[in-house]
């Protein structure tokens, strides 16, 4: 158990390191940071002297090494565009970016589960076969046309909601959050909804593909045997042997939705980290790009490994199976 | 979907499933499922739209010449103040936007399909090494792959098409850039071909046909290629009609964010991009018809590669 465990975060390390490498070939090689910082009129000899203060002339194994430890101590260097610190970018922008992710993701668990429920009991009831239609539009319409379709409908013809942006923000410490103003919630409700579309869609899927399996299974038909309320038996036995997978999707798609914040946070221009992204890809901001890289891979390799390791805490079928090979 | 798996009234003819031509199985679920037979006539009118898009077109959008600015901003034909030649109405400067849509179809179409191409070769080559080699090529290769994976191809597009522009500089032709896409796109799905093509391979080599193959003295790549590659192609085939959608989304996806197509070639996405500034004017139909035509056909081949899937499953899932 502990060896697995200590294996995959070995390999997890390796996988960082892997990104690591990449975003520094990012930073280093992609166009040249001096011409990025200094306008065109600079003699050459400041631009030799600017490049030995940065250290560019120094190995490349020992840039790559400066770069990890100042990665570590959330040094990204500074971005071309802002002149600002990177770190400091990101980090103002990481909370709308996390606050949108979370409420699409728990939207989607909801009516994910609800409609994957539904249209598994009632599979042929028309408004499972609405559900069916909707999750095939779901998949099949592109992010960014689901958001400038609900910016139509509730922002320009009705005037409902707001159509870009947060709202007011309330500040608690370091984090700014548009939870508590009535501006702000009414501003994250079209952004999370388009966000979350897609999460719905395969959950509900998902739910409905594990709700037909399990109640085929033996423990359901023994169940009604019992007598047990047909209430009971879905809910109580048949929904909550489908949710362990569910649970594990959703958390491995947390770092999908943050990822896919890009295209949401531009059609809404949400401040967040995603947006920022797109800005710094137009405007050939390698800093950002190369710590946006990093960011996310930490995530994504984070949540990877956890869902890993709770998964053989949860099942220890795994373990067993896991002791073989080794 | 659905239909191609649900049973089917007898037919005059019984029709065998196990054994006789494959092909014709095919033609018979794909005639017996409506839902398809509507996707893929769709598909064919986007297909031909694209192909004949000067000949259908009223104008050629891109060429200034015929551009008139007396009429911009036209609305629908069959709204108050549309005017004939324009069937779907005008954007600022004039361009008719089914003429543009037309011609915004054969890039998002070329850019699709030769991502999906690229893509498939560079998925199915690196499978069939890493599959055929075993060791550590096969290590090597798959390790690259998980790690692949667990980045969206959308961000991994961007990624790629921010640092090649950052190489090339900004300067860049609109040819230039559509092969930046295909290159990105590229990159970012061969992961599935690999994988699958990988499977099948460690299932064909231990077979007679290889080993006898390769008594015969055969060279490893015309195993690979003559005999290997024949009998793994069925899966990349549904692999590739699904992926069509999916670079087809992502070419306009990274068109919307400003990182693909130019304003001067535009594919389907950047009329979307444009067209989404005139929303809160009220030219709704700027952006309407584009974003109409990109849903209508990735919902259409979406459905192709559903109902492909399910009828090259012979245990139907």
């Amino acid at each position: 158990m502990l060896a697995f465990i200590v294996r995959r975060a070995l390999q997890a390390l390796g996988v960082l390191f892997a990104v690591g490498l990449i975003a520094f070939a990012m930073f280093r090689f992609a166009g040249d940071p001096v011409n990025q910082m200094v306008g065109a009129d600079t003699p050459p000899e400041e631009r030799l002297a600017i490049r030995e203060q940065l250290g560019l002339n120094d190995p490349v194994v020992l840039q790559f090494a400066r770069y990890l430890a100042g990665a570590l101590r959330f040094d990204f260097g500074i971005s071309y565009q802002f002149r600002q610190p990177v770190a400091q970018l990101l980090s103002e922008r990481m909370p709308a970016t996390l606050e949108l992710a979370l409420c699409a993701t728990l939207l989607a668990l909801v009516f994910g589960i609800l409609m994957g429920v539904y249209s598994a009991l009632r599979r042929d009831s028309a408004l499972a076969k609405l559900f069916q239609a909707i999750s095939l539009i779901g998949v099949s319409l592109p992010t960014f046309l689901i958001g400038i379709l609900l910016i139509y409908l509730f922002a320009v013809t009705l005037g409902w909601l707001p159509s870009n942006g947060r709202g007011e923000t309330v500040r608690l410490g370091w984090w700014t959050t548009g939870l508590l103003t009535w501006s702000g919630l009414k501003a994250l409700i079209m952004p999370s909804i388009t966000l979350g579309l897609f999460q719905m869609t395969l959950i509900m899927r998902l739910v409905r593909a594990e709700m037909l399996e399990v109640l085929r299974t033996d423990y359901i038909r023994f169940a009604r045997a019992r007598g047990l309320r047909t209430r009971a038996i879905h809910f109580g036995h048949a929904l909550k042997n489908t949710l362990v997978p569910v649970i594990t999707i959703a958390g491995l798609q947390l770092g999908s939705v943050i990822a896919f914040a890009i295209i949401t946070e531009t059609v809404f221009q949400w401040p967040g980290m995603g947006l920022l992204f797109v800005q710094a890809v137009q405007n050939v901001d390698i800093p950002i790009m190369a710590a946006y890289l990093l960011l996310v891979g930490l995530i994504f390799v984070v949540i990877n490994l956890v869902v890993d390791i709770l998964y053989t805490v949860v099942d220890p079928r795994l373990r067993v199976t896991l002791r073989r090979p080794a | 979907m659905d239909e191609a798996l649900s049973p089917v009234p007898a037919s005059p003819k019984p029709v065998s499933w196990a054994g006789g031509f494959f092909d014709s199985d095919l033609w018979i679920s794909f005639k017996r499922s409506k839902v398809t037979v509507i996707a893929a006539i769709i598909t064919l009118l986007f297909f031909l739209l694209a192909i004949f898009a000067g000949l259908v077109a009223p104008q050629d959008p891109f060429d200034p010449a015929q551009l008139d600015l007396l009429n911009s901003r036209l609305p629908p034909i069959w709204q108050e103040g549309g005017q004939a030649p324009f069937v779907l109405g005008t954007d600022d400067q004039g361009r008719d936007i089914f003429s543009a849509i037309a011609y915004g179809l054969r890039i998002s179409l070329i850019v699709g399909f030769l991502g999906v191409l690229f893509s498939a070769v560079l998925g199915i080559g690196l499978g069939l090494i890493a599959g055929y080699f075993g060791g550590v090529t096969d290590a090597v290769i798959m390790r690259i792959a998980d790690v692949q994976l667990t980045f969206p191809a959308i961000l991994i597009a961007l990624l790629i098409d921010g640092v090649v522009k950052s190489v090339l500089g900004n300067q860049i032709d609109a040819w230039t850039i559509l092969g930046v896409l295909v290159f990105s796109i590229g990159l970012s799905f061969w992961v599935q071909y690999a994988r699958t093509v990988r499977g099948s391979v460690l299932v064909e080599k231990n077979k007679d046909y290889v080993a006898a193959a390769r008594l015969i003295g055969l060279p490893a790549p015309v195993v690979m290629l003559r005999h290997v590659l024949p009998n793994v192609l069925g899966p990349v085939l549904v692999i590739a009609t699904i992926n069509l959608a999916l670079a087809i989304i992502t070419e306009a996806t990274l068109s919307f964010l400003g990182s693909g197509m130019p304003p001067t070639m535009p594919s389907l996405g950047t009329l979307i991009r444009i067209g989404n500034d005139f929303l809160f004017s009220g030219e709704w139909w700027i952006v309407a018809f584009p974003g109409l035509a990109l849903a209508t056909l990735v919902l259409a081949i979406n459905l192709l590669g559903d109902w492909l899937r399910d009828a090259l499953n012979p245990r139907l899932r």
